[in-house]
């Protein structure tokens, strides 16, 4: 079993990436979980085609503690045998957000939701790793292998390789990797470039440039995968080949955050364009 | 007594064991008092050195333990999980009277007791629940203080807007506090975050019609086993009225009223020197601290009180020290040659430190050592001026310096605290708690003074010590049945 976070900036499209490429690789027949951990409990909705019912916190809210759950009622099936589900947590400015991450896949491990047929669990995180509860996913014996996405765009590059310092600090400790950046393409110039080159500075690698398609949104807005809205879509495709890159995925790595004039010159050297 | 010189050298020889940082920390918290007064000055108030054993509190201990625990009529609720209350649950002497449930709160326990749930979804509502339950349970509280424990702060509750609301929806004052335990570096801190909230939600917020000229307040008297009584007879008998006690056997209407008196008498200064300085800016109250242990301090402090007011008082209060002399010089005669020339050590908390050099000296008894667990500099200036020369000061000490202070300074007592009490008996060693007053008490006025002799001769002359070595381990017991 390969347990996989996936982390970057808030709103560049973990969510979406993470059930697309996980629908594909259920589509190669692989068996796989995915652990949403953002209060907000929308990283499974393309997957069971509606918001998940039931997270983990919400019902040992109902319920009083945690003890009193089931995990069949907390995990889900969806699209091509899926199994999903969500932290869940407060809404946004109220108690404490990332307890409810650490509670939750606590509870998840704890009660065998990981089976031994298993392949992958997918881990996706809130935007910010704001305190440690967000890290808990990549803490020992969580996942061990992480991906970034990322896109051209500055603040996203920040994200990133504020992430790895996260990273870095508990790889020196534990066995957490970083296995590569994908770029979700926000048609940035020269922003295959300038990826590759972050990517080649944080020692790691870009281990797919997603273009960026309005079939993405279509298949959304009908609570769907691209893989299962349209199969036949050169950007399933492009999820399709995210998701073999992953399976097959050597290049494990520590990463070497950036400093932070280091990051600037790069975004210097790449984003202004000669006249 | 050992000279200035020896015992900088047997604190140089203590720190030795030290690694250089913590060495270099541990000895300015360090001073032996020298003829100039040259050495007379220590670092406190300050972050304990991380690995050292420390007797220090937190915040939520200064506020809830030590300032609001006492007030009787008000219900003060522990708020957050349920340890930081269960475990200071009466664990403090502050006597109170009244009828338990009614006009009496201080033997409960009231906690909030977080689940997990409370902590992610935040504990607000749960507090708003409690509230309404408190009063429907408790209808003759007078009040409800929140003492915030360390989880409140870290999730950001916002129990000021849940006081707010519920003040009104009640009728009745709640007081939010920000005692986290995670803030400051001690219970200090506690201290001062509580006397703030005072200000601000309870001070001036009602007032009585019977002021007087001889109106009085007693600040930081926390009625340890009875304390504040016997403080408070003293005051009266000389003709003061004791309007407000801060915060042992105290009402909240006490404190609400507690602009309205002439004179701010301040025993705890550390503790309560905030407020008191507050009602001094805002109110034009005076303060005066004052020091009712043992004969010789009681008198001081009674003429520097009564001159303070006018001829009638003063005279009252020559009265009153005449017609007590003769009681105290019997306890002296009785005590003073059981204990002539027994040297003590003392590590405390607030004042204690500096206050009962007095009494023990009454008794003819010498002070070697003393400290304080969270004092700032100006309790160590008068601290300074208390003791005689060679006197060794230490601050925040460590259990590890205090016991090798212990064992090579030799003294016949040490007053500290609990965690003190039974690793210095078990090295064959009277002792005294001065927090608790080991269960006795009052040891303060004249009333307390006598119960203070007795105590004091029951631990060092108890004959219990006599049969503390074994004859059959005789050589490892030489050291202790020297003394």
């Amino acid at each position: 079993m390969r347990q996989v976070a996936i982390y970057g900036k808030g709103g560049i499209g973990k969510s979406t990436t993470t059930q697309n490429t996980v629908a594909a690789l259920a589509e190669m027949g692989k068996k796989v979980t995915i652990v949403g951990c953002d209060p907000k409990a929308d990283s499974t909705r393309l997957i069971l085609h509606s918001k998940a019912q039931a997270t983990v916190m919400d019902l040992a809210r109902e319920r009083g503690t945690v003890e009193d759950l089931e995990l069949d009622e907390v995990l889900m099936e969806g699209y091509a045998g899926i199994r999903c589900a969500e932290s869940g947590g407060p809404e946004p400015g109220v108690g404490c957000a990332g307890r409810g991450v650490i509670t939750a896949i606590n509870f998840l491990e704890e009660n065998g939701a990981y089976t031994t047929d298993t392949d992958y669990v997918f881990y996706d995180v809130l935007g910010d790793v704001v305190c440690g509860g967000f890290a808990m996913p990549i803490r020992e014996n969580k996942a061990q292998e992480i991906y970034i996405v990322t896109s051209g765009e500055m603040m996203a590059m920040y994200a990133a390789n504020n992430i790895s310092k996260g990273i870095l600090k508990y790889a020196t400790t534990g066995s957490v990797r970083l296995g590569g950046l994908i770029c979700n393409s926000r048609k940035v110039d020269k922003e295959y470039e300038l990826i590759e080159e972050l990517a080649k500075r944080l020692n790691t690698q870009m281990i797919h440039f997603l273009p960026r398609d309005n079939q993405v949104q279509r298949a959304e807005l009908r609570k769907m995968t691209v893989i299962e809205y349209s199969p036949e879509h050169p950007q399933a495709d492009e999820y399709r080949a995210l998701g073999r890159k992953i399976d097959q995925n050597q290049n494990l790595s520590i990463p070497t955050p950036l400093a932070m004039e280091e990051l600037e010159e790069l975004l210097m050297e790449y984003g202004i364009l000669e006249e | 007594m050992n000279s200035v010189s020896q015992m900088k050298e047997t604190v140089e020889e203590i720190l030795k064991l030290y690694p250089e940082k913590a060495h270099k920390n541990r000895s300015e918290h360090l001073a032996v008092k020298d003829d100039e007064c040259k050495g007379c000055a220590l670092k406190s108030n300050v972050k304990t050195v991380p690995g050292v054993m420390t007797a220090r509190g937190c915040a939520f201990a200064g506020s809830k333990g030590v300032v609001y625990g006492p007030i009787k009529d008000i219900i003060h609720l522990s708020h957050g999980p349920v340890g930081c209350g269960y475990y200071s649950w009466a664990t403090r002497r502050n006597l109170a009277e009244g009828t338990l449930g009614v006009d009496n709160f201080v033997p409960f326990q009231f906690t909030s007791d977080f689940q997990e749930n409370d902590i992610v979804y935040g504990g607000d509502k749960k507090l708003e629940r409690i509230l309404r339950e408190i009063v429907q349970l408790f209808p003759n509280a007078k009040g409800i203080s929140i003492q915030s424990e360390c989880p409140v702060g870290l999730i950001g509750d916002d129990i000021e807007s849940v006081a707010r609301r519920l003040a009104e929806e009640l009728k009745l004052p709640i007081i939010p506090v920000r005692c986290e335990g995670f803030r400051g570096i001690s219970q200090s801190l506690g201290h001062h975050i509580a006397n703030d909230s005072i200000r601000d939600y309870i001070l001036g917020k009602a007032s009585r019609t019977d002021v007087g000229p001889y109106d009085v307040g007693l600040i930081g008297d926390y009625n340890i086993g009875g304390d504040a009584w016997a403080t408070k007879k003293i005051l009266e008998e000389i003709g003061l009225k004791v309007r407000n006690v801060w915060t042992g056997d105290s009402t909240l209407e006490m404190i609400q009223t507690g602009h309205q008196v002439k004179l701010n008498l301040i025993h705890c200064y550390r503790s309560m020197n905030y407020i008191a300085r507050h009602m001094e800016e805002k109110y034009q109250i005076p303060w005066m601290e004052f020091n009712f242990f043992g004969p010789t301090k009681i008198k001081e402090s009674l003429i520097k009180i009564a001159e303070f007011f006018d001829d009638t008082i003063l005279e009252n209060a020559r009265k009153v020290i005449a017609k007590y002399e003769p009681m105290m010089a019997k306890v002296i005669e009785t005590y003073r040659p059981r204990l002539e020339g027994k040297k003590v050590m003392l590590y405390v908390g607030g004042l204690r430190p500096r206050h009962v050099i007095g009494a023990y000296e009454d008794l003819g008894m010498e002070i070697i050592g003393t400290g304080y667990e969270f004092a700032h500099s100006d309790d160590y200036e008068r601290t300074f001026e208390k003791v005689q020369e060679g006197t060794l000061i230490y601050d925040d000490v460590s259990a590890y310096e205090l016991e090798e202070f212990a064992k090579r300074l030799a003294p016949d007592l040490i007053g500290a605290g609990i965690k003190e009490k039974y690793v210095f008996e078990k090295m064959g060693l009277p002792f005294r708690q001065m927090h608790s007053w080991d269960y006795s008490g009052p040891y303060h006025g004249y009333e307390g003074f006598p119960i203070f002799a007795r105590d004091m001769d029951m631990a060092i002359n108890s004959p219990t010590w006599k049969l503390i070595p074994s004859p059959w381990k005789s050589s490892i017991n030489k050291e202790v049945a020297a003394r």
